[in-house]
Protein backbone atom coordinates (compact mmCIF):
# COMPACT_ATOMS: atom_id res chain seq x y z
CA UNK A 1 0.00 0.00 0.00
CA UNK A 2 1.24 3.46 -0.85
CA UNK A 3 1.06 5.46 2.39
CA UNK A 4 1.10 8.88 0.73
CA UNK A 5 -2.68 9.60 0.68
CA UNK A 6 -2.96 8.71 4.36
CA UNK A 7 -0.07 11.00 5.20
CA UNK A 8 -1.53 13.78 3.10
CA UNK A 9 -4.82 13.48 4.96
CA UNK A 10 -3.01 13.37 8.29
CA UNK A 11 -1.02 16.48 7.43
CA UNK A 12 -4.09 18.40 6.39
CA UNK A 13 -6.13 17.40 9.45
CA UNK A 14 -3.20 18.17 11.73
CA UNK A 15 -2.43 21.65 10.48
CA UNK A 16 -5.99 22.78 9.76
CA UNK A 17 -8.26 21.00 12.19
CA UNK A 18 -6.35 20.79 15.47
CA UNK A 19 -7.30 24.07 17.14
CA UNK A 20 -4.09 24.70 19.05
CA UNK A 21 -1.83 23.72 16.14
CA UNK A 22 -3.80 26.10 13.98
CA UNK A 23 -3.56 28.90 16.54
CA UNK A 24 0.23 28.55 16.80
CA UNK A 25 0.63 28.34 13.02
CA UNK A 26 2.69 25.13 13.05
CA UNK A 27 3.62 24.15 9.49
CA UNK A 28 4.24 20.70 8.06
CA UNK A 29 7.63 20.37 6.35
CA UNK A 30 7.61 16.64 5.63
CA UNK A 31 5.82 13.52 6.72
CA UNK A 32 6.40 9.85 6.06
CA UNK A 33 6.49 6.57 7.97
CA UNK A 34 10.03 7.08 9.21
CA UNK A 35 10.16 10.73 10.16
CA UNK A 36 8.14 13.91 10.35
CA UNK A 37 9.34 17.50 10.41
CA UNK A 38 7.43 20.55 11.59
CA UNK A 39 8.25 24.25 11.54
CA UNK A 40 6.99 26.99 13.84
CA UNK A 41 7.50 30.52 12.45
CA UNK A 42 8.76 33.06 14.98
CA UNK A 43 6.38 35.41 16.79
CA UNK A 44 7.07 37.86 19.61
CA UNK A 45 4.38 35.97 21.55
CA UNK A 46 6.80 33.06 21.92
CA UNK A 47 9.22 34.94 24.17
CA UNK A 48 9.60 33.66 27.73
CA UNK A 49 12.05 36.37 28.74
CA UNK A 50 11.44 39.70 27.07
CA UNK A 51 14.65 41.20 28.44
CA UNK A 52 17.00 38.57 27.03
CA UNK A 53 14.74 37.77 24.06
CA UNK A 54 14.71 34.02 24.56
CA UNK A 55 11.88 31.74 23.44
CA UNK A 56 9.85 30.21 26.27
CA UNK A 57 10.66 26.51 26.82
CA UNK A 58 6.92 25.81 26.79
CA UNK A 59 6.76 26.79 23.12
CA UNK A 60 9.48 24.23 22.37
CA UNK A 61 7.59 21.63 24.43
CA UNK A 62 4.35 22.22 22.58
CA UNK A 63 6.11 21.81 19.25
CA UNK A 64 7.76 18.62 20.52
CA UNK A 65 4.50 17.14 21.83
CA UNK A 66 2.82 17.91 18.51
CA UNK A 67 5.64 16.42 16.47
CA UNK A 68 5.89 13.26 18.56
CA UNK A 69 2.14 12.59 18.39
CA UNK A 70 2.16 13.12 14.66
CA UNK A 71 5.19 10.85 14.22
CA UNK A 72 3.29 8.07 16.00
CA UNK A 73 0.23 8.47 13.78
CA UNK A 74 2.41 8.65 10.66
CA UNK A 75 4.20 5.47 11.69
CA UNK A 76 1.05 3.50 12.52
CA UNK A 77 -0.32 4.24 9.04
CA UNK A 78 -3.82 3.88 10.36
CA UNK A 79 -5.65 6.40 12.49
CA UNK A 80 -6.03 5.09 15.99
CA UNK A 81 -6.40 6.93 19.30
CA UNK A 82 -3.14 7.57 21.12
CA UNK A 83 -2.31 9.17 24.45
CA UNK A 84 0.94 10.69 25.64
CA UNK A 85 2.21 8.83 28.70
CA UNK A 86 5.28 10.91 29.32
CA UNK A 87 7.53 13.43 27.70
CA UNK A 88 11.03 14.48 28.71
CA UNK A 89 12.91 17.43 27.28
CA UNK A 90 16.58 18.35 27.57
CA UNK A 91 17.17 22.01 26.73
CA UNK A 92 20.65 21.98 25.27
CA UNK A 93 20.86 25.69 24.48
CA UNK A 94 18.45 28.61 24.63
CA UNK A 95 16.08 29.14 21.71
CA UNK A 96 16.53 32.72 20.54
CA UNK A 97 14.18 35.36 19.13
CA UNK A 98 13.64 36.07 15.41
CA UNK A 99 14.30 32.51 14.18
CA UNK A 100 11.75 29.75 13.51
CA UNK A 101 11.82 26.48 15.43
CA UNK A 102 12.17 23.22 13.50
CA UNK A 103 11.31 19.87 15.02
CA UNK A 104 11.88 16.39 13.65
CA UNK A 105 10.44 13.30 15.32
CA UNK A 106 10.68 9.57 14.68
CA UNK A 107 9.49 6.41 16.38
CA UNK A 108 12.27 4.09 17.48
CA UNK A 109 10.18 1.27 18.91
CA UNK A 110 6.59 0.24 18.22
CA UNK A 111 4.85 -2.45 20.27
CA UNK A 112 1.17 -3.47 20.24
CA UNK A 113 0.48 -1.11 23.15
CA UNK A 114 3.31 1.43 23.35
CA UNK A 115 5.25 3.61 20.90
CA UNK A 116 8.58 5.23 21.86
CA UNK A 117 9.47 8.45 20.08
CA UNK A 118 12.44 10.77 19.99
CA UNK A 119 12.65 14.27 18.65
CA UNK A 120 15.04 17.09 18.11
CA UNK A 121 14.44 20.84 17.88
CA UNK A 122 16.75 23.32 16.19
CA UNK A 123 16.78 26.85 14.85
CA UNK A 124 19.73 27.64 12.60
CA UNK A 125 21.18 24.16 11.99
CA UNK A 126 20.01 20.60 12.77
CA UNK A 127 23.43 19.75 14.17
CA UNK A 128 23.00 22.44 16.84
CA UNK A 129 19.80 21.30 18.58
CA UNK A 130 18.15 23.56 21.16
CA UNK A 131 16.29 20.58 22.63
CA UNK A 132 16.21 16.80 22.51
CA UNK A 133 13.25 14.82 23.74
CA UNK A 134 11.97 11.30 24.30
CA UNK A 135 8.34 10.34 24.78
CA UNK A 136 6.18 7.27 25.24
CA UNK A 137 2.69 6.98 23.80
CA UNK A 138 -0.03 4.50 24.60
CA UNK A 139 -2.04 3.01 21.76
CA UNK A 140 -5.65 2.51 22.73
CA UNK A 141 -7.62 0.45 20.29
CA UNK A 142 -10.80 0.32 22.35
CA UNK A 143 -12.07 3.83 21.68
CA UNK A 144 -13.94 4.65 18.48
CA UNK A 145 -13.20 8.34 18.80
CA UNK A 146 -11.44 10.13 16.01
CA UNK A 147 -7.76 10.76 16.39
CA UNK A 148 -7.56 14.30 15.10
CA UNK B 1 19.27 49.99 40.75
CA UNK B 2 16.49 47.46 40.39
CA UNK B 3 16.18 45.19 37.44
CA UNK B 4 12.78 44.56 35.75
CA UNK B 5 12.36 41.16 37.41
CA UNK B 6 12.98 42.59 40.87
CA UNK B 7 10.47 45.38 40.27
CA UNK B 8 7.88 42.90 38.96
CA UNK B 9 8.51 40.52 41.86
CA UNK B 10 8.00 43.32 44.38
CA UNK B 11 4.63 44.17 42.80
CA UNK B 12 3.63 40.52 43.12
CA UNK B 13 4.89 40.13 46.67
CA UNK B 14 3.64 43.43 48.06
CA UNK B 15 0.43 44.00 46.10
CA UNK B 16 -0.42 40.56 44.70
CA UNK B 17 -0.16 42.22 41.30
CA UNK B 18 1.31 39.62 38.94
CA UNK B 19 0.70 41.59 35.75
CA UNK B 20 4.22 43.13 35.62
CA UNK B 21 5.81 39.67 35.99
CA UNK B 22 3.59 38.15 33.29
CA UNK B 23 4.37 41.12 31.05
CA UNK B 24 8.02 40.03 31.04
CA UNK B 25 6.90 36.63 29.70
CA UNK B 26 4.86 37.21 26.51
CA UNK B 27 4.17 33.50 26.02
CA UNK B 28 2.51 33.28 29.46
CA UNK B 29 0.26 36.13 28.38
CA UNK B 30 -0.39 34.39 25.06
CA UNK B 31 -1.54 31.25 26.90
CA UNK B 32 -3.68 33.43 29.17
CA UNK B 33 -2.02 32.41 32.44
CA UNK B 34 -3.21 34.09 35.63
CA UNK B 35 -1.70 33.89 39.08
CA UNK B 36 -3.73 33.32 42.20
CA UNK B 37 -2.99 32.08 45.70
CA UNK B 38 -4.16 28.86 47.23
CA UNK B 39 -3.45 27.94 50.85
CA UNK B 40 -0.90 30.74 50.98
CA UNK B 41 1.02 29.39 47.98
CA UNK B 42 1.17 30.80 44.47
CA UNK B 43 -1.08 28.91 42.08
CA UNK B 44 -1.11 29.20 38.29
CA UNK B 45 -4.48 29.29 36.58
CA UNK B 46 -5.10 28.67 32.89
CA UNK B 47 -8.63 29.72 31.91
CA UNK B 48 -10.01 27.47 29.20
CA UNK B 49 -10.48 28.72 25.66
CA UNK B 50 -11.35 26.60 22.60
CA UNK B 51 -8.04 27.25 20.82
CA UNK B 52 -6.16 25.33 23.55
CA UNK B 53 -7.74 22.08 22.36
CA UNK B 54 -5.57 19.41 20.76
CA UNK B 55 -8.23 16.78 20.17
CA UNK B 56 -11.69 17.98 19.20
CA UNK B 57 -13.49 14.65 19.50
CA UNK B 58 -12.96 14.24 23.27
CA UNK B 59 -12.39 17.31 23.51
CA UNK B 60 -9.04 17.44 25.30
CA UNK B 61 -6.45 20.11 26.00
CA UNK B 62 -3.39 19.90 23.75
CA UNK B 63 -0.78 17.91 25.69
CA UNK B 64 1.78 20.56 24.79
CA UNK B 65 -0.39 23.23 26.40
CA UNK B 66 -0.45 21.24 29.64
CA UNK B 67 3.34 20.84 29.50
CA UNK B 68 3.95 24.50 28.65
CA UNK B 69 1.56 25.70 31.35
CA UNK B 70 3.34 23.52 33.93
CA UNK B 71 6.81 24.69 32.83
CA UNK B 72 5.61 28.26 33.06
CA UNK B 73 4.19 27.56 36.53
CA UNK B 74 7.62 26.27 37.61
CA UNK B 75 9.36 29.38 36.23
CA UNK B 76 6.87 31.72 37.93
CA UNK B 77 7.27 29.79 41.16
CA UNK B 78 11.03 30.27 41.04
CA UNK B 79 10.73 33.96 40.15
CA UNK B 80 8.39 34.52 43.11
CA UNK B 81 10.19 32.31 45.63
CA UNK B 82 13.75 33.39 44.91
CA UNK B 83 15.55 36.61 44.07
CA UNK B 84 16.60 35.83 40.52
CA UNK B 85 17.28 38.78 38.26
CA UNK B 86 16.24 36.92 35.09
CA UNK B 87 14.03 34.00 34.09
CA UNK B 88 15.93 30.85 35.17
CA UNK B 89 17.11 28.78 32.22
CA UNK B 90 15.41 25.42 31.83
CA UNK B 91 17.82 22.49 31.94
CA UNK B 92 15.34 19.66 31.58
CA UNK B 93 11.67 18.99 32.14
CA UNK B 94 9.80 15.68 32.42
CA UNK B 95 6.05 15.35 32.47
CA UNK B 96 3.85 12.33 33.20
CA UNK B 97 0.30 12.55 31.88
CA UNK B 98 -2.16 10.85 34.22
CA UNK B 99 -5.33 11.62 32.29
CA UNK B 100 -6.45 13.82 29.40
CA UNK B 101 -7.04 17.46 30.25
CA UNK B 102 -10.70 18.33 29.78
CA UNK B 103 -11.95 21.44 28.02
CA UNK B 104 -11.98 23.30 31.34
CA UNK B 105 -9.91 25.65 33.47
CA UNK B 106 -6.62 24.14 34.61
CA UNK B 107 -4.48 24.85 37.68
CA UNK B 108 -0.91 24.11 38.71
CA UNK B 109 1.09 24.48 41.89
CA UNK B 110 4.74 23.80 42.55
CA UNK B 111 7.17 22.72 45.20
CA UNK B 112 10.75 23.83 45.29
CA UNK B 113 12.32 20.50 46.18
CA UNK B 114 15.84 21.80 46.15
CA UNK B 115 17.47 25.16 45.60
CA UNK B 116 21.22 24.93 45.38
CA UNK B 117 23.68 27.63 44.40
CA UNK B 118 23.34 26.88 40.70
CA UNK B 119 20.44 24.52 40.18
CA UNK B 120 16.85 24.34 41.42
CA UNK B 121 14.62 21.28 41.29
CA UNK B 122 10.89 21.98 41.02
CA UNK B 123 7.95 19.57 41.03
CA UNK B 124 4.65 20.62 39.48
CA UNK B 125 1.17 19.24 39.98
CA UNK B 126 -1.56 20.09 37.49
CA UNK B 127 -5.26 19.56 38.14
CA UNK B 128 -8.77 20.46 37.05
CA UNK B 129 -11.87 21.11 39.19
CA UNK B 130 -10.29 20.06 42.51
CA UNK B 131 -6.65 19.57 43.56
CA UNK B 132 -7.15 15.82 43.91
CA UNK B 133 -8.15 15.51 40.25
CA UNK B 134 -4.59 15.57 39.01
CA UNK B 135 -4.12 15.40 35.24
CA UNK B 136 -0.31 15.56 35.13
CA UNK B 137 2.75 15.74 37.34
CA UNK B 138 6.13 17.04 36.26
CA UNK B 139 9.56 17.94 37.48
CA UNK B 140 12.34 20.06 36.09
CA UNK B 141 15.81 21.38 36.74
CA UNK B 142 16.51 25.08 36.29
CA UNK B 143 19.75 27.01 36.22
CA UNK B 144 19.96 29.80 38.78
CA UNK B 145 22.07 32.91 38.84
CA UNK B 146 22.77 32.77 35.11
CA UNK B 147 24.99 35.61 33.99
CA UNK B 148 23.92 38.12 31.38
Amino acid sequence: MNPAPYHELLAERFTRHVPHIHELGIEMVSIDVERIELRLPYREDWLGDVVHRLIHPGVTSTLIDSACGLAVLARLQNPEPIATLDLRMDYLRPAVADLPLHCEASCYRVTPHIVFVRSSVWQSAPEKPVALSTAAFMRSTTSKKRVI
Amino acid sequence: MSNPFQIARNAARQHQDHAPLLALMPYARFLGVRMTERDGKPCSHLPFRPSLVGNRSIPALHGGVTAAFMENAALLHLLLAMDETRVPKSIDFAIDYLKPGRAEDTYADCDLSRAGQRVAHVTVRCWQRTPDQVIAIARGHFLLGATE
